[in-house]
């Protein structure tokens, strides 16, 4: 740090200190993150808002999506980065700082649908992931009309519509499949871009806008949209069957009993004293719990220079106390408070 | 001493006189900033093709040639092949060509041929020229909302009782080649017929008279004289009409359904080059990156390929119709 700067510094504080005893006073202090696109509305709202509440402190954030992210953190080109697939062991041993890996918010998968006259759509678990693999093609098929009583389903194929580009929110939706079925993860598996049957009734469009435009102007198709997405949209989206067996809708109480039943792996980060908080809800157990959910995380390094530290903790207790108050309209799930707890004992590691 | 009868006049005006200093000046250095605009284009491109061939350099020497062959795009397994995409690119050019093609002749003889007043014939041409002036993104978004719609009875019915012929054997299921092609036509007709209103008024009015002195009909005279004449800058039109619908991205990557297959069906998804750059770049890691990038040299080389052939084409038929070398 050059004198001039710790002048400032010193000049700022003092200003400050002067006109009011305010805790967070630093002088320009920049953050810059990249990485994961699915949280980025609720990321760019939190972290405007932050900068706006602290003097002095900017915080600015990329999406360019989790792979891109976690490829600028290990190159160190960024002091934080966001990802959907937090990171894996080998990718956790490539970052010289360490690293903490902080869960800050959670988003639920919906099944939007375009058939008409149909107004509660119920998908059981045997049923969506064999659309998915193509072994369902049609609306009428009797698994289908077993599980909608009273629905007239149409004699008319199923368009599926997927997304065009490598994204987080495949990857977790195509766990999900996987764990729930097994001819789905030998057939295609869990990808961001996987293979999806080559049949012409398997569309792709881009980002979340263009699947849910795509379905809406495609009778009889069903495609995957964030839950955010389409509460945004009031897009409709099927009521899927859970691993207790009962049909729920997607909301946040739903993607909240969902989160109760996720476990952190006791343990550490390898080669760390962090502790691991990378838990992945691929199959939720409870009876409300909505069965595709995924947290999103925040990655730090463990040890940087100590005025980035302070503004980091800073950022995860604002995320954590305000930063949830707003995940609930935004589409995203508050994190149980439990939760909270952990991560911001967590989040003290960051040094 | 004899007076120079000449000399009050030519001191009074420097039409005629002599290239000044500052005239020199001038000119030399419009000669050199106009040489250096031109040098800098081609400095530009050779830069992109530095920029983009050195890094699909590793793409390159690990997939080789079994990349245009390939139909798998595969980033788990780290398999990339294009053949599919190529193929996309240029069916939707080459439908987009037809249809475009014809409806912007179409045009330009409409509105250069006498049959509506030249001012009306302004308006209308100014309407088609603002076509152009549309975003990509509304085109798919209008492509989305409108023409897909539109096209779903159509083509049901098509597939229907046609669907023994291979371009209607399947359903149309939403985004795919027709509608794709249909957008695309009408993004590059505003290029193909601006060019071709502009080929049909260079034509000598003495040519039209004479074709009229002969005794022809209109027509007879619009295709057997004019049309031959104006030849070469049809061509043209349609080298950089279908030059415009090979790069064109944002809308079929809206429209065209992004799926890796080759099918003769107008109405099944397919995918094109551009798309694929458009849809696949914003999380692609590195190794994706360069097959990416060896994506793009192959779409320079496509659009490099089909403006040699059209140029070849165009200069055969100046020679042929227009009789000069």
């Amino acid at each position: 740090m050059s004198l001039s700067s710790l002048l400032k510094t010193a000049i700022a504080a003092g200003c400050l200190s002067a006109v009011a005893f305010s805790p967070a006073a630093f002088a320009d202090v920049k953050l810059m993150g990249s990485g994961a696109s699915f949280p980025a509305p609720i990321y760019a709202k939190w972290f405007k808002d932050f900068s706006a509440a602290n003097k002095g402190v900017r915080v600015d954030y990329q999406s360019k999506g989790s792979g891109a992210g976690i490829q600028d953190f290990v190159n160190q080109v960024v002091d934080f980065a966001g990802s959907d697939a937090a990171m894996s062991d080998e990718e956790i041993a490539q970052v010289k700082s360490g690293v903490v890996l902080l869960p800050v918010t959670a988003g639920e998968i919906v099944l939007t649908y375009n058939l008409k006259g149909v107004d509660e759509l119920k998908l059981p678990r045997d049923v969506y992931p064999a659309i998915f693999s193509g072994e369902i093609t049609k609306w009428n098929d009797p698994k289908i009309a077993a599980a909608n009583p009273g629905v007239e389903l149409p004699d008319q194929d199923i368009t599926v519509v997927v997304r065009s580009d490598s994204s987080g929110t495949t990857y977790v939706f195509t766990g999900h499949l996987a764990e729930i079925s097994e001819s789905f993860k030998t057939s295609i598996g869990q990808e961001k871009s996987p293979q999806w049957p080559k049949s012409a009734k398997f569309v792709k469009a881009p980002k979340n806008d263009g699947v849910t435009a795509t379905v809406k102007q495609t009778p009889g198709s069903i495609g995957y949209i964030e839950y955010g997405f389409a509460k945004l949209t009031k897009a409709p989206s099927a009521v899927l069957e859970n691993q207790a067996g009962t049909f729920v809708a997607a909301g946040a109480e739903t993607g909240a009993a969902a989160l109760a039943t996720a476990e952190f792996p006791a343990g550490n980060l390898p080669g760390s004293n962090v502790p691991d908080l990378r838990a992945w809800i691929m199959d939720p157990a409870g009876a409300e719990a909505y069965p595709i959910v995924s947290y999103t995380w925040l990655l730090f390094p463990e040890t940087q220079d100590a005025e980035k530290a302070k503004v980091a903790r800073d950022l995860v207790e604002y995320v954590l106390t305000e930063g949830q108050k707003s995940a609930d309209s935004m589409g995203y799930i508050p994190l149980p408070a439990n939760v909270v707890e952990t991560v911001r004992e967590v989040s003290q590691l960051i040094k | 001493m004899a007076v120079n009868p000449f000399q009050h006049a030519d001191s009074a005006s420097r039409v005629s006189g002599p290239p000044s200093g500052g005239d020199y000046l001038a000119d030399s250095i419009f000669r050199i900033i106009a040489l250096s605009c031109a040098a800098l284009i081609v400095v530009l491109i050779l830069y992109i093709l530095w920029e983009i061939g050195g890094l699909a350099l590793p793409a390159m020497a690990q997939h080789g040639l079994s990349f245009v062959s390939g139909t798998t795009w595969n980033v788990g397994t780290q398999e990339f092949g294009v053949l599919p995409e190529i193929w996309g690119t240029l069916y939707s050019s080459f439908l987009a060509l037809i249809l475009g093609g014809t409806f912007g002749v179409g045009i330009a003889i409409f509105l250069t041929q006498d049959f509506i007043h030249a001012r009306l014939a302004a308006v209308f041409r100014t309407i088609v020229e603002l076509l152009a002036a549309i975003p990509s993104v509304v085109y798919g978004l209008w492509g989305i909302y409108v023409v897909i719609p539109m096209l779903r009875p159509v083509a049901d019915w098509l597939h229907s009782e046609l669907g023994f012929i291979p371009i209607f054997g399947t359903e149309l299921s939403g985004p795919g080649m027709a509608p794709a092609a249909l957008v695309l036509a009408i993004m590059i007709l505003p290029t193909v017929a601006a060019i071709t209103v502009d080929a049909f008024r260079r034509i000598p009015y003495k040519v039209k008279e004479a074709a009229y002195g002969m005794g022809t009909t209109r027509w007879e005279a619009i295709l057997k004289v004019m049309l031959p004449t104006a030849s070469s800058g049809i061509l043209a039109a349609l080298v950089l009409g279908f030059g415009r619908a090979l790069g064109e991205t944002m809308a079929l990557a809206m429209l065209i359904g992004n799926s890796n297959q080759i099918n003769l069906s107008l109405f099944a998804p397919a995918n094109t080059l551009a798309s694929l750059l458009a849809s696949s770049f914003p999380e692609a890691g590195q190794i994706e990156v360069q097959a990416l990038m060896y994506a793009a040299v192959v779409l320079l080389l496509i659009t490099l390929i089909v403006n040699i052939v059209g140029l070849g084409i165009q200069q055969y038929t100046v020679r042929k119709f227009e009789g000069k070398a």
